[in-house]
């Protein structure tokens, strides 16, 4: 029994699509094997397959080389097999091992055993070196940790084969390093992980072997050994994609963003920015690097109006917008793709096409005396939609119905075609897959080519290097370091991030 | 599937879960009266002849409509914002105080004296909105607690401003002058003498006027948006506050109105009131039943008004306890409430018919 794990031929039909046509995906004992393909290629079917929660119409399952008939998600949990959640399952009121031992409470008498869980809960954390707190309440601890509380669960149940769903897809570089280790750790105890992903970097980190595959099809598995990050990407995608973002030198012009001792209080009333300087010129791309948390929101929100600052001034091309409220904001000529697209960026129960409004609605010829003209409104939106290759059905289909990478091109389409003097993208890319992260990056730096200032923050230093002219390093509400993009590398950053100097950075290297 | 044809599909899905409940609805009326020792084939047609069996309950019928057309209108414009306006029934009551107040003290043309009555009624039901609303916006209080605790200040306020000022015979203010009154002859007499009056016009105008205040102006594309996503209204240049204390008064201004309408209607005074009107908790189950839109409130106004006029009717020619209606009245709510249940019901159809 070489696998641990076979589904052969599975094949998956809903109503008008097959999201699932003849998929092999063998998993051997002991492996991280990661499943490949892009938002909509059909891997979270696949796994919901695996887990119980859908039936297959063709193909066979085979757990430890036996046939089995994976009814429902218990069936699932008796066989073994865990899945922690892309979005988490957790009660936010209740302590750790209440969610862990939740739905299989061990008793004393007729009451709950809480210490008997506490110390179980204790005991898998200790040995696998998730270090959860068994007795922390949910809402008191990092995303992070709750992720690892997800894995606690599956394991606490006994699962030998674990399927992690997009598991970096909330975290932090720092949180995504630890939860590697953690896979790690679980491989030399003997289970066996699915990693289900589109993100290359972490396959060709930590699987052994993957499977990709696109638009239903199984594309087929090759040893990651064997393989690079642009064949990986090929095969998912279907044709070659550059990673390298084209572009030529940047030609910077006039400062267009000046920020000057700009200090912020975050929600809890805390000071997020301290003092902080940036100045942004047309035509280049600044880049914001940082680890989460260090006052990236604020900066932005506070160059938006979406927050107010207690001291220090912001300036657009030469007046000065601290004060203004977001609307005004934007019409002086700032554009903002906001780093939460359900929360900030689009109305997901609106249409496409009144979120591609939602900046300009009210201005003449969309709107005349209060009356909104829904005909022009929808024209323009059909032009964007076409414009920038957002695939849609039509222009009021609800925005919830599009895919991410869809929304954010929508998103984008918005804001650029609103001609800012100034660009402010927060997190452009998160969770979209190689062909759309290509097509916004491409986006911005022809907003660089038309003599626009844009101000890229990520968490993703790779989209930092490759996108921005200059790199500014945000570290506790300041900016500690401003470097050329192209002088510096992934290490430099990561030590200017976590609050070193430049020159301790040199002589590291 | 083409697009329209998906459209219609999705209409129609629409309609049939508040179809299915009244259904449900009526269909326990049945078990109940049989239960109770009735036939339920003549105490329905009974209660259809107290609707439409005569020109007089046609026109009563229409009449009651009028303040529920009002307060569902008044639930929906604040629920369609994000906000839950359980406050209508105060809103109404010192919608109607106010419309009556200057229906009496005042004597000027009807061209003038009729819209300021009205306007008063809107003005009242707009600020006893506007306190809920400002409290939610300036210091997170929840419109729900505030708009139930402004009922009772309505009710208790009205009463003793009646009592204490406009007592004019009984438990009542003085009649209205003729100049404030919606009452029409014409109307009247058309309909056998029933206490029809141009209130009804008014409210289909004032659906109508919701409809397109939502959907096509710039001002309800705002209100909606903060409706469904706050976050993102604020990050789209809107204000947020002003947009929930505007929709607050609006909602209060047509309860408002719909109190001026019973005042300056069906009343021609305003009095003591022992208790509540119901007029504006009705309202809620108006909005639901209705999906909270213009057409949908109408009809569903017709259903209830039709249900409360057919009662009487019921009891005198079928025996049936006028009661019965607002059990069936609660049970399609119930039944619209849990349409989880319906929606579950139909694609289990659905599947077994596709032979699944």
């Amino acid at each position: 029994m070489e696998y641990v794990i076979e589904m052969n031929n599975i094949r998956k039909e809903f109503p008008g699509i097959v999201a699932n046509d003849n998929i092999t995906l063998q998993v051997k004992q002991g492996e991280i094997h990661a499943l490949l393909g892009e938002n909509g290629a059909g891997k979270s079917t696949l796994m919901n397959v695996l887990f119980g929660l859908y039936q297959p119409e063709k193909g066979e399952i085979k757990v430890k080389g036996e046939k089995v008939e994976i009814t429902d998600p218990n069936v699932a949990n008796d066989l073994g097999i865990g899945m922690v959640h892309q979005h988490f399952m957790l009660i936010e009121k209740f302590t750790v091992t209440e969610n862990i031992i939740l739905g299989s409470e061990p008793l004393k008498g007729t009451s709950i055993d809480i210490r008997k869980a506490e110390k179980e809960v204790q005991e898998i954390s200790d040995r696998y070196g998730l270090r959860v707190d068994p007795k922390a309440k949910i809402e008191d601890i990092s995303v992070g940790m709750q992720q690892r509380v997800e894995i606690l669960k599956t394991l606490y149940r006994g699962a030998e084969i674990l399927i992690f769903d997009e598991p970096t897809a909330a975290l932090t570089p720092q949180e995504i390093k630890e939860l590697i280790n953690i896979m790690k750790s679980l491989i030399k105890e003997g289970k066996s992980i699915i990693l289900i992903t589109h993100k290359l970097k972490e396959i060709m980190a930590v699987c052994d072997r993957c499977t990709v595959i696109r638009r239903g099809k199984g594309i087929g598995t090759v040893n990651v050994a064997d393989t690079n990050e642009s064949k990986l990407a090929a095969m998912m995608v279907g044709r070659e994609v550059s990673f390298e973002v084209e572009k030529t030198e940047a030609d910077p012009g006039e400062i267009v963003l000046s920020i000057k001792d700009l200090e912020v209080q975050d929600t809890r009333g805390v000071k997020a920015l301290n003092k902080l300087n940036l100045d942004v010129k047309a035509g280049e791309v600044v880049g914001v690097a940082g680890v989460e948390g260090n006052g990236q929101t604020e900066l932005i929100e506070a160059i938006t109006g979406l927050r107010d600052s207690s001291g220090g001034t912001i300036t657009l091309s030469g007046t000065d917008i601290t004060k203004f409220k977001p609307r005004k904001v934007t019409e002086s000529g700032i554009g903002h793709i906001p780093q939460d697209r359900h929360k900030h960026g689009l109305v997901l129960d609106f249409t496409i096409g009144e979120n591609i409004l939602l900046q300009t609605y009210y201005q003449d010829p969309y709107s005349r005396s209060g009356v909104l003209n829904y005909q022009k409104m929808y024209d323009k939106a059909r032009q964007l939609i076409e414009e920038y290759d957002v695939r849609t059905p039509n222009e009021r289909t609800p925005a919830r119905a599009l895919s991410g990478g869809n929304q954010q091109k929508a998103i984008i389409a918005r804001e650029v075609d609103r001609s800012p003097d100034f660009l402010v993208a927060a997190q452009p890319t998160r969770g979209l897959d190689v062909g759309a992260i290509e097509f916004i990056h491409r986006k911005l730096i022809e907003e660089r080519d038309k003599g626009r200032g844009v101000l890229l923050v990520s968490l993703e230093l790779d989209e930092v290097l490759n996108v921005s002219d200059r790199i500014a390093v945000i570290y506790e509400g300041e900016i500690v370091a401003i470097v050329n993009a192209k002088e510096t590398n992934e290490q430099e950053l990561g030590l200017l991030m976590a609050g070193g100097t430049r020159e301790a950075g040199e002589k590291h290297e | 599937m083409s697009d329209n044809q998906k459209k219609t599909k999705q209409v129609l899905t629409g309609l049939a879960i508040p179809l299915i409940a009244i259904a449900f609805g009526f269909l326990a009326g049945a078990v109940i009266m049989l239960l109770s020792g009735n036939n339920p084939i003549t105490g329905y047609t009974a209660l259809i002849q107290g609707v439409i069996g005569d020109r007089y309950y046609f026109g009563e019928t229409l009449q009651r409509m009028t303040p529920l057309i009002f307060s569902g209108l008044a639930v929906a414009f604040a629920f369609r914002t994000g906000l839950l306006n359980i406050g209508v029934e105060g809103q109404l009551i010192v919608g109607w105080l106010a419309a009556v107040y200057v229906g009496v003290a005042m004597d000027a043309p009807m061209i003038v004296h009729l819209p300021l009555a009205i306007l008063a009624g809107a003005i009242a039901g707009g600020l006893w909105g506007f306190v809920p609303g400002i409290l939610k916006a300036r210091f997170q209080v929840h419109e729900v607690i505030v708009t139930i605790m402004m009922n009772y200040v309505a009710l208790h306020v009205s009463n003793s401003i009646i009592r204490t000022y406009l007592l004019a015979s009984g438990q009542r203010t003085d009649f209205i002058n003729s100049s404030a009154s919606l009452e029409s002859d014409f109307l009247s007499s058309l309909t056998d003498f029933s206490r029809l009056h141009w209130g009804f016009f008014i409210a289909i105008a004032a659906a109508i006027f919701m409809w397109f205040y939502l959907w096509k102006t710039s001002k309800g594309f705002e209100l909606r948006a903060v409706g469904y996503n706050k976050h993102a209204s604020s990050y789209a240049g809107m204000n947020v506050n002003t947009n929930i204390v505007l929709s607050m008064v609006i909602s209060g201004a047509f309860a408002g109105i719909g109190g001026a309408m019973v005042g300056l209607g069906t009343y021609q005074y305003a009095n003591i009131l022992p208790s509540f009107t119901n007029l504006g908790f009705d309202g809620i189950a108006v909005a639901l039943l209705g999906a909270s839109t213009s057409i949908g409130i109408i009809l569903s106004a017709f259903l209830f008004g039709g249900l409360k006029e057919g009662a009487s009717n019921m009891q005198a020619a079928a025996g049936v306890a006028p009661e019965l209606v607002e059990i069936i009245i609660a049970l399609i709510i119930f039944f619209v409430a849990s349409s989880y249940l319906i929606r579950w019901i139909m694609t289990r159809l659905q599947n077994n018919k596709e032979g699944k």
